[in-house]
């Protein structure tokens, strides 16, 4: 042979590119994955359905009605009062359901009326003295309302009221911080939504590199950290390209709706820097975790023990996002302190604070600690690799199956 | 009479057989040892492997060659011990001049036989390009290059081994270590990957294999290390491994007693028509006098040189050499 090109020794960067070149493409050409691009198109129909179901049953939640069971007459007058004062009050003037007219001397057990229709609460008595009966905090919140629906059906309301001249603002205080709020936490949403999604991917893929017995040649040519490097940062490129298609769709789809879906808030930071720091956090939480997959799916050879050594991450993740869903209501805490400094939680912490805080400096220093715990994350993982799983032993053809924690403990070279 | 001394005639008389040690070494390794969890795989292994030498591990499975070669190449790191490849203390800063073909073979299945090539060559610092350049020509030289689009699932067993082989040597490596290259291969492969083996060496490569096959240690190696127990008991030169023990002398006579008998050493042992034992010290001119002397009335003779199996025997002992036969792990350091 003597061919003039000369191999070279390559750099771990070099090494990385290798073998993340060779995942990219194979994964990207296979049949398998078309229908990993299909598979959000499964939760997000279910999604709207619940959606549907569930704004119905919100809407219903949402507008309690008040029974009122008196003698005929207060019973007109009352709904005429409602029929006066609802175009003032709007939404704070309960829905008037006739449970009864009662005849004269007639009484009503309320509790059983409570107990048997539709209604938050029951009005009996008369506009003089009404009586409210439900549950405290319906009472409550109706007494004011029905004390004023008593008093026009006695005519005792005020004759005019004075016009409210309306001078409307684009934002309050109060209004921007809740909007901000909602931005964070879809944002974040969306984030927790798509690591899971994603990471899952290297598991699967670490697995099947073992069971194609290649690793070795991996591992003898190139640094392991480079081997996990390169796979990790695949997926990565995997994952975006499928961000890409779906989103792609999606924008198809907010524009086809038009006006049809409400529009979330700005961010603090804008959208802008908002969009390119959900790229950032999404790969450095999709590294943080799949670095941990990585090292999970070194150590086991089938797919049913990857699934059981990776349920107690997954919900560690999840926890990890309910803290970083707190800790968003909490700025400037120390819980929100602790789900910043926590390398799982941080992106989607940092991500909802960018959503509520147009501060930068506190971005770029988490983005250098997620990136360093991804260093860390990534060699720990190699290390464990090499020293756990790399190990030859004797075949022992009639040797009885062991358990996974089993095969842990030393093998014979 | 016959007279046959056979290959001992040829080998033992002449001058010592070459050694490798005034050659610079391609592998050191002084002291080696590797635990996993206490348990010791390998303990205290000494390699010396001159460049361009066709190098042999021999051993039983579970001996510890596996380990030691993963040692060598930075797969897995020693507990103790030093290890100097290609001149480097690391491993994978030379990758790019080694070859490593393990024991569990692996490839793609989805890869083209040429993308896999070109692949390996890749990861030990090929340009892809000229890694698939080179790969066809290799499929081309050995018979594949009909098969060089095919994905290697669509190969057979043997094909795709082939490739993983060609894999091995795309980016012309100086060092090419083989563990157990050719468990797996039909004789007719088997034949291809020893002239492979030798081409290599004869172009100045080093090659270190790992092997239970004695066969295979005693056709190509210049040298070998007899690896039992995790441990080296013998390193160097086949025919110095031969040499540990004297040859065999198998020998019928006509006459049954007389003064030739005072030739025989104490332990030679009688087996019908046959008397087998050591060639004594003194060598074979001296007995054969006395025999002739005495009045043995010699039908045959023959003095045959201790194979590579009875030198195993001799210096790793029955069990490893049992295990070796039998490829069974050895049970000996329990």
């Amino acid at each position: 042979m003597n061919d003039p090109i000369r191999s070279g020794r390559l750099s771990t960067l070099a090494a990385a590119f290798v073998v993340a070149r060779r995942d990219f493409t194979a994964i990207l050409f296979s049949r398998s994955f078309f229908f990993f691009l299909l598979g959000p198109l499964f939760p997000v129909v279910i999604a709207l359905m619940a959606g549907g179901v569930g704004q119905h049953v919100n809407d219903a939640a949402d507008h309690p009605r008040l029974g009122v069971a008196m003698a005929t007459a207060d019973v007109d007058a009352m709904l005429a009062a409602r029929g006066a004062l609802a175009p003032r009050l709007n939404d704070a003037m309960p829905e008037l359901v006739v449970v009864r007219r009662l005849a004269p001397g007639e009484t009503i057990d309320a509790r059983v009326e409570l107990a048997r229709g539709d209604i938050a609460a029951l009005l009996t008595g008369t506009p003089r003295a009404p009586v409210l009966t439900g549950t405290p905090a319906q009472i409550a919140a109706w007494q004011g309302p029905v004390s004023l629906l008593a008093a026009q059906a006695l005519g005792e309301a005020p004759k005019s009221y004075p016009q409210v001249a309306l001078a409307g603002t684009a934002s309050s205080s109060a209004g921007e911080r809740k909007g901000r709020l909602l931005t964070a936490q879809a944002a974040q949403t969306l984030l927790f939504l798509l690591t899971m999604l994603l990471a899952g991917m290297v598991l699967s893929n670490l697995v099947e590199e073992k069971s194609n017995k290649i690793i070795e040649i991996l591992a003898a040519a190139i640094p392991m950290d480079a081997v996990f490097f390169g796979k990790l940062f695949a997926m990565l490129g995997v994952s975006f390209v499928g961000i890409a298609v779906w989103a792609s769709l999606g924008g198809s789809l907010v524009l086809a709706a038009g006006s049809a879906l409400p529009a979330l808030p700005a961010p603090a930071v804008g959208w802008p820097l908002m969009l390119l720091l959900g790229v950032i956090y999404f790969a450095m939480a999709y590294l943080l975790l799949g670095s941990v997959f990585l090292s999970i799916g070194s150590m086991a050879s089938t797919v049913r023990e990857v699934q059981t050594l990776s349920m107690p991450v997954t919900m560690l993740q999840l926890m990890n996002f309910f803290l970083a869903s707190y800790a968003m209501t909490q700025p400037g805490s120390p819980v929100e302190i602790a789900a910043i400094a926590i390398p799982f939680s941080s992106p989607f912490t940092m991500l909802a604070r960018a959503a509520q805080d147009p501060a930068v400096l506190p971005q770029i220093a988490a983005i250098a600690w997620q990136g360093l715990c991804v260093v860390i994350f990534v060699r720990l993982g190699a290390r464990l690799f090499r020293s756990r799983v790399m190990k030859s032993g004797p075949t022992r053809p009639a040797r009885p199956r062991k358990s996974l924690l089993a095969r842990l403990k030393p093998a014979r070279a | 009479m016959r007279i046959d001394l056979g290959e001992w005639q040829v080998a033992g008389n002449d001058s010592p057989p070459a050694s490798g040690m005034d050659r610079p070494l391609a592998i050191e390794a002084r002291g080696l040892v590797k635990r996993f969890d206490g348990f010791v795989a390998v303990d205290g292994v000494d390699l010396s492997v001159p460049e361009g030498a066709i190098y042999g591990i021999l051993g039983p499975n579970g001996a510890g060659k596996t380990t030691t070669l993963r040692m060598l190449l930075g797969i897995i790191e020693p507990d103790a011990g030093l290890r100097r490849i290609l001149g480097a203390e690391r491993p994978h800063d030379v990758a790019h001049a080694i070859g490593y073909l393990p024991e569990e073979r692996g490839l793609y299945p989805a890869m083209k036989a040429v993308e896999a090539i070109a692949f390996v060559g890749a990861l030990r610092g090929l340009p892809l390009a000229e890694g698939r350049r080179r790969a066809r020509r290799l499929l081309e030289e050995h018979g594949l290059g009909y098969a060089a689009d095919r994905q290697i699932r669509q190969l057979s067993k043997g094909m795709a081994q082939q490739v993983q082989i060609l894999g091995t040597l795309v980016h012309e490596p100086r060092l090419v270590i083989f563990d157990e290259p050719f468990s797996g291969l039909d004789a007719l492969n088997q034949g291809k990957l020893e002239r492979m083996i030798r081409a290599l060496a004869e172009n100045g490569t080093t090659v270190i294999f790992s092997t239970h096959v004695i066969a295979h240690a005693e056709r190509l190696c210049d040298e070998v290390a007899i690896i039992a127990g995790g441990k080296v008991p013998f390193a160097g030169s086949v025919d110095v491994a031969r040499d540990r023990i004297r040859p065999q002398v198998r020998l019928e006579t006509r006459a049954q007693h007389g003064p030739w008998r005072a030739a025989l050493p104490a332990d030679a042992r009688h087996e019908g028509a046959f008397w087998s034992f050591a060639l004594p010290e003194s060598g074979a001119e001296p007995l054969l006098r006395a025999l002739i002397e005495g009045d043995a009335g010699i039908l045959s003779l023959s003095i045959e040189r201790a194979g590579l199996h009875d030198a195993f025997v001799a210096i790793a002992g029955e069990a490893a050499a049992r295990a070796l036969e039998e490829d069974k792990p050895e049970e000996m350091r329990r």
